[in-house]
């Protein structure tokens, strides 16, 4: 639910950058979100069709870029990509280590008309 | 078709807001934690124990969050602490601007802990930095030992997990070990501590880091 707020958030920067370059039309928003942010593709598209009625950036797709957690294990240094709920390191057995990828949230770009 | 550079960080307006926010509890030399749990972990408990513990030590101020009602708040103002209380009516979160509001209606210059209770959950609060010094949170045992897989997001975004109601342990089907584990390899610099609210068992070295905490943050410029 906190994808509301969130999401205005994202139409303003949306709409701030699409007026500075003199759009008249948004056709697409391409974001970047990781994997170990809470945010959910489907309500963040559901609220931006809802909030962006009558702007600029109505009817616009988002295109969100998921990028998949990333941890360097604390025991052997080697990275991994935590499976799910499986925080093991595959090279060594110890368990989890420093995030290096995975918490992104950023709006990359947008195409316009 | 034309494509504009955008690179802005989606949480911009709030974190813009959560800076300046920062900025004012610096300026008052205040040390402000986010503490965050799922509903019923004892986050007030927590404030409650840490209050009488720093008590003749740091004075603290709360700022109190929750969907609706003034119990908790109550409760804190009961115990001699200033406190404000925020109604989120339907938010599942605390943002920056609710803060910014409430520290205006603080004693800021009689405070040297502000501890900011979000509303219960251990989702939505995570993505929304308020301006604090610290991000604590409390797993419960009742909760279970494998939350932090469940959640990885608050688990892997916070300074110290408080693990409440240890007295509860010998009750209940839960592993210590293993939560320790589990947030130790998801987060292997966060600071773990065992308490129990009701009986008071660990406050003590919960206070201690807080104590700790407060003179690293005003000597820091």
């Amino acid at each position: 639910m906190h994808e509301l707020p969130v999401t205005e958030q994202i139409l303003k920067v949306v709409l701030d950058h699409a007026r500075k370059a003199e759009a008249h039309r948004v056709v697409h928003v391409n974001l970047v979100i990781g994997d170990l942010t809470t945010f959910v593709d489907e309500s963040i598209q559901f609220y931006f069709d809802f909030l962006s009625r009558g702007t600029e950036a109505e009817g616009a797709a988002l295109h969100i870029r998921r990028i998949p957690a990333r941890v360097r294990c604390h025991a052997c240094g080697g990275e991994f990509a935590p499976d799910g709920v499986d925080w093991r390191c595959p090279h060594c057995g110890g368990l989890g280590g420093e995030v290096l990828a995975g918490r992104e949230s950023y709006i990359e770009s947008i195409e316009v008309e | 078709m034309r494509k504009v550079e955008v690179v802005t960080d989606i949480m911009s307006a709030n974190d813009q807001i959560a800076q300046e926010n920062a900025a004012a509890l610096q300026s008052h030399r205040i040390l402000a934690v986010n503490l965050m749990a799922s509903p019923g972990a004892g986050k007030t408990s927590l404030i409650l124990q840490t209050a009488r513990a720093l008590d003749g030590r740091l004075r603290l101020g709360v700022i109190e969050g929750d969907v609706a009602s003034r119990i908790d708040a109550d409760k804190v103002a009961a115990a001699g602490i200033p406190v404000v209380q925020i109604n989120t009516g339907g938010a599942c979160h605390l943002d920056a601007p609710m803060i910014r509001q409430a520290l205006r209606a603080l004693p800021l210059d009689e405070i040297d802990v502000l501890i900011v209770e979000n509303v219960g959950n251990l989702i939505c609060p995570v993505e929304f930095r308020l301006g604090e010094t610290l991000r604590v949170m409390i797993a419960s045992v009742p909760e279970g030992h494998d939350k932090p897989y469940k959640y990885p997001g608050i688990f892997t975004a916070v300074e110290a997990v408080v693990i409440n109601k240890m007295d509860l342990a010998p009750y209940v089907d839960f592993d210590l070990d293993a939560l320790r584990e589990a947030i130790r390899g998801m987060n292997p610099r966060a600071e773990i501590f065992e308490v129990s609210c009701r009986t008071g068992e660990g406050i003590d070295r919960w206070a201690d880091w807080l104590w700790t905490q407060w003179q690293a943050h005003r000597s820091a410029k």
